[in-house]
C-alpha cells in the first residue's frame, strides 16, 4: 500500500511536470510577451532592452529551466494586467470557485443520490420514467441557456434573487443550483444504471435470503457496491467544477479561476494562464490520487492488488 | 407431518422469446426430518420454484402464475414481505449455487456471516463472535478467527461454499436448502460438506432439500429421490426403490447414463440423447415424450398425472405406461 502510494505520487507530479511543459511551450508559441508589453509603435531597442530584462534573449531551454525553477516555488512572474504576482492573482479567486464548485457538488450528489436511488428501486413504475426523463434534460440543457433563463425568471422578472456578483448567500443561489442541475442529472443516472446491475447480482439475492431488513439490504449490500463508480464520476466533476466553470461564472459575474483565465488569455496575460492552468492541473491530479485511495477503502480487491 | 407442502406452483417467465414455462403445477410435500433431493437437467425448474416460494423470484420476468407453499402451518406465498424476512435466514437456511458471486466482496466474510445471525438471533458482543467463530470452524474452515476479517476474494472457491454454508445454518434452520451446494468443489471437499450435513441432520434434526445434478450425491445423502423435468415431477419416491425399479423413462434415462466410477470421480455429469425442451414453447404432452424412444401418441398430447407405482409406498410416476414391461419386451425383441 505504501508503494502504491509513493508510485501514484510519482506519477501525479509527472502529470502535473507534463502540463505545466505544455503550457510553457504553447504560450511561447503564441506570441512575444516583450511585444506585447510594450504600446505600439515602441522602439526595437526598446522591446530588445525588455527582452533581456525578462530573459527572453536567453535560448529557449535556458528559459524553460528558469521558468521550471520558478514554477516550483509558486512563482509565475508579474501579472501584466494586474501588475502583482500572477499565482497571487489566482490563489485569491480560488475561494469563489471553491465555494461554487463545493455547493453545486453537495446539493448534486443529494439530490442526484435519491433521485438515481428512486429510479433504481421503482423499476418499471412511472417515477422512474419521470425521474430519468428529467435528469436526461437536465444533462442535456445547456449551462448557458439554464443560467440566463434562472437570471431572468428569478433575477429580473421575480427580483428575488440577484442577477450575478459576489459576497451574499444570495448570490450564490442561482449559479449553484445551475451547476447542481448538471452534476445531480449525472449522478442520477449513474447510480441508477450502476444500482440495476448490482441488483441482479447474486449476492443481492444472498443478502435477501438471509431475510436481512430492506434498508439493509439497500444500503450495506446495493448501494455499497453501486457508488463506487459514482465516486470517480463525483471527483471528476469536482477536478471539473475546481478548475472553475467558465461559462457559469461568466454568466452569473462570479469572480471565480474559470473566468479569471478567459479574460486572462484575452489580455494575453501569460503569467496568469500560466499560473491558473498549472493550479487546476494540480488540483486535478491531487483529487484523482485521492480516488485512487478511496477507490481502494472502497474495493477490497483493488486493494488487494496492490 | 409434513414441514413444506407445495401445492400447484405454476410459474412463468415473460421473455422477449415468449412466455417461458418454467414450473407447472408442481406440487409436493417434504416430511419433517426428511432429506429430499431433487435432481433432473439444467432448465428443469429446480431453482426457480425454489426462488419462488421464498419471495426471490426477480419480478418482472418471473411470474407466480398460481400456487400455495405451507411452511409449519403458513402459506409463504401469501404472506406479506415483512413475515417472510422472518422465516428465510432464520428457519428456512438457503445455500446457492455459484459460491464466485454469491458473496458481497465489499464486504468482510464475518460481516455477512454476523448479519444473518443479528438479524435472527439474539446474540451479541462475546457470545456473538464465538458463534461465528465456531460456525467457520464446523464447516471445516481452518483459523476461523483471523478469516472472519478477510473478504470474499482471499478464500478459494471451496472455502467461499463453505461460507455459503455456515451462513445458511447459521441460526440453526428447520429447513436447509441446498441448491448445487457442492457442484464446484472438488470430490474431497464435497465429501467433506455431505458429512457435514449428515451431522447437521443427526444433531439438530434438520430437514433437509438438497438440489443437484449428481445422482451419486443422491444415493448417498437423500432418503426421498424426486427426478424434474420441464417444471413438473416425471418420478419421485424413496431413494432405493426409484434406483432400483425406475418407473418414468427420463430416471431410467438418467440412471442408464450414469458414467461409470473412474469418470464419475472426473465429475462427469450425465447426458442423455436431445435437448432439454424449449420450455418457451413446451410440447402439449409430456414434456420429455420428444426425447422418450417409448413414448407413445398419449405421451405426446397428454400430460400424465403423477400417480402411485410399485410396491414401496409414496413410489410415483408420471406416465401413462408401464415401463418394466416395455423393458422386458425390448429385451425380449433383441434376443
Ligand atoms: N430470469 C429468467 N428469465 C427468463 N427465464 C428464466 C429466468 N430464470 C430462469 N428461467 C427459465 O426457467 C427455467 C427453469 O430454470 P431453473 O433455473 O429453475 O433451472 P434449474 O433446474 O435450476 O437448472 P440448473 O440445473 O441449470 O440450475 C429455464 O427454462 C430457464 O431458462
Ligand atoms: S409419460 Fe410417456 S413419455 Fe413421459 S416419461 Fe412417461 S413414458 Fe416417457
Ligand atoms: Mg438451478
Amino acid at each position: 500500500m505504501t508503494g502504491f502510494i509513493l508510485r501514484r505520487l510519482g506519477e501525479s507530479l509527472l502529470a502535473v511536470w507534463g502540463v505545466v511543459t505544455i503550457v510553457f511551450f504553447v504560450t511561447r508559441v503564441l506570441g512575444d510577451p516583450a511585444a506585447l508589453l510594450l504600446p505600439i509603435g515602441a522602439s526595437p531597442a526598446d522591446i530588445a532592452q525588455l527582452r533581456s530584462q525578462l530573459g527572453l534573449d536567453q535560448p529557449l531551454i535556458v528559459q524553460y529551466g528558469q521558468f521550471l525553477l520558478h514554477a516550483v516555488q509558486g512563482d509565475f512572474g508579474m501579472s501584466f494586467q494586474h501588475s502583482r504576482p500572477a499565482m497571487q492573482v489566482v490563489l485569491e479567486r480560488l475561494p469563489a470557485t471553491a465555494l461554487l464548485a463545493f455547493t453545486a457538488i453537495a446539493f448534486g450528489l443529494i439530490i442526484g443520490g435519491i433521485a438515481g436511488s428512486v429510479a433504481a428501486l421503482k423499476r418499471g413504475r412511472a417515477i422512474e420514467l419521470v425521474v430519468m426523463a428529467v435528469a436526461l434534460l437536465g444533462q442535456a440543457t445547456p449551462v448557458f441557456w439554464l443560467g440566463i433563463m434562472l437570471i431572468l425568471f428569478f433575477g429580473v422578472n421575480m427580483g428575488w434573487l440577484p442577477t450575478g456578483g459576489y459576497g451574499s448567500w444570495q448570490n450564490l443561489v442561482l449559479p449553484a443550483f445551475t451547476l447542481a442541475v448538471f452534476v445531480s442529472a449525472s449522478i442520477a443516472r449513474l447510480l441508477r444504471s450502476s444500482m440495476l446491475e448490482i441488483l441482479k447480482e447474486d449476492y443481492i439475492r444472498t443478502a435477501k435470503a438471509k431475510g436481512l431488513l430492506r434498508s439493509t439490504v439497500f444500503f450495506w449490500h446495493v448501494a455499497r457496491n453501486a457508488l463506487i463508480p459514482v465516486v470517480t464520476m463525483t471527483a471528476i466533476l469536482t477536478g471539473e467544477l475546481l478548475g472553475g466553470s467558465v461559462v457559469t461564472e461568466t454568466v452569473f459575474s462570479w469572480p471565480g479561476i474559470g473566468r479569471l483565465i478567459i479574460q486572462a488569455i484575452e489580455a494575453k496575460d501569460f503569467p496568469v494562464i500560466q499560473a491558473g492552468i498549472t493550479l487546476i492541473a494540480t488540483i486535478f491530479v491531487l483529487i484523482n490520487f485521492l480516488v485512487d485511495l478511496l477507490y481502494g477503502i472502497l474495493d477490497p480487491r483493488i486493494r488487494a492488488r496492490r | 407431518m409434513a414441514l413444506l407442502e407445495i401445492k400447484n406452483l405454476t410459474v412463468q417467465f415473460d421473455t422477449p422469446g415468449g412466455v417461458v414455462h418454467a414450473v407447472n403445477d408442481l406440487s409436493y410435500s417434504v416430511e419433517a426430518g426428511e432429506t429430499l433431493g431433487i435432481v433432473g437437467e439444467s432448465g428443469s425448474g429446480k431453482s426457480v420454484h425454489i426462488l419462488a416460494l421464498l419471495g426471490l423470484l426477480p419480478t418482472p420476468p418471473g411470474r407466480i402464475v398460481s400456487g400455495e407453499a405451507w411452511f409449519d402451518g403458513q402459506n409463504l406465498m401469501a404472506m406479506s414481505d415483512r413475515a417472510l424476512r422472518e422465516v428465510r435466514g432464520g428457519q428456512i437456511g438457503m445455500v446457492f449455487q455459484d459460491p464466485m458471486s454469491s458473496l458481497n466482496p465489499v464486504l468482510t466474510v464475518g460481516r455477512q456471516l454476523k448479519e444473518v445471525l443479528v438479524r435472527h438471533t439474539d446474540l451479541r458482543g462475546r457470545a456473538l463472535k464465538d458463534r461465528m467463530v465456531e460456525l467457520l470452524d464446523i464447516v471445516g474452515i481452518p483459523h476461523p478467527e483471523a478469516r472472519l476479517s478477510q473478504y470474499p476474494h482471499e478464500f478459494s472457491g471451496g472455502m467461499r461454499q463453505r461460507v455459503m454454508i455456515a451462513i445458511g445454518m447459521a441460526c440453526n434452520p428447520r429447513l436447509l436448502i441446498a441448491d448445487e451446494a457442492t457442484t464446484a468443489l472438488d470430490v474431497t471437499v464435497q465429501a467433506q460438506i455431505l458429512d457435514l450435513v449428515r451431522k447437521l441432520k443427526e444433531d439438530f434434526g434438520t430437514t433437509v432439500i438438497w438440489i443437484t445434478h449428481d445422482m451419486g450425491v443422491v444415493a448417498e445423502l437423500a432418503d426421498t429421490i424426486q427426478v424434474m423435468y420441464g417444471g413438473r415431477i416425471m418420478e419421485r419416491g424413496p431413494v432405493r426403490p426409484v434406483f432400483h425399479d425406475p418407473r418414468s423413462a427420463y430416471t431410467w434415462g438418467l440412471l442408464n447414463s450414469l458414467p461409470d466410477e473412474g469418470a464419475r470421480t472426473q465429475r462427469r455429469l450425465y447426458q442423455i440423447p436431445g435437448s432439454p425442451p424449449n420450455m418457451a414453447k413446451p410440447p402439449a404432452g409430456d414434456p420429455f415424450a420428444p426425447r422418450n424412444p417409448f413414448a407413445t401418441e398419449r405421451c405426446r398430447a397428454e400430460v400424465p398425472p403423477l400417480r402411485e407405482v410399485g410396491d414401496v409406498p409414496g413410489h410415483k410416476v408420471a406416465a401413462w405406461y408401464d415401463l418394466p414391461a416395455l423393458l422386458a419386451a425390448q429385451k425380449e425383441e433383441t434376443q
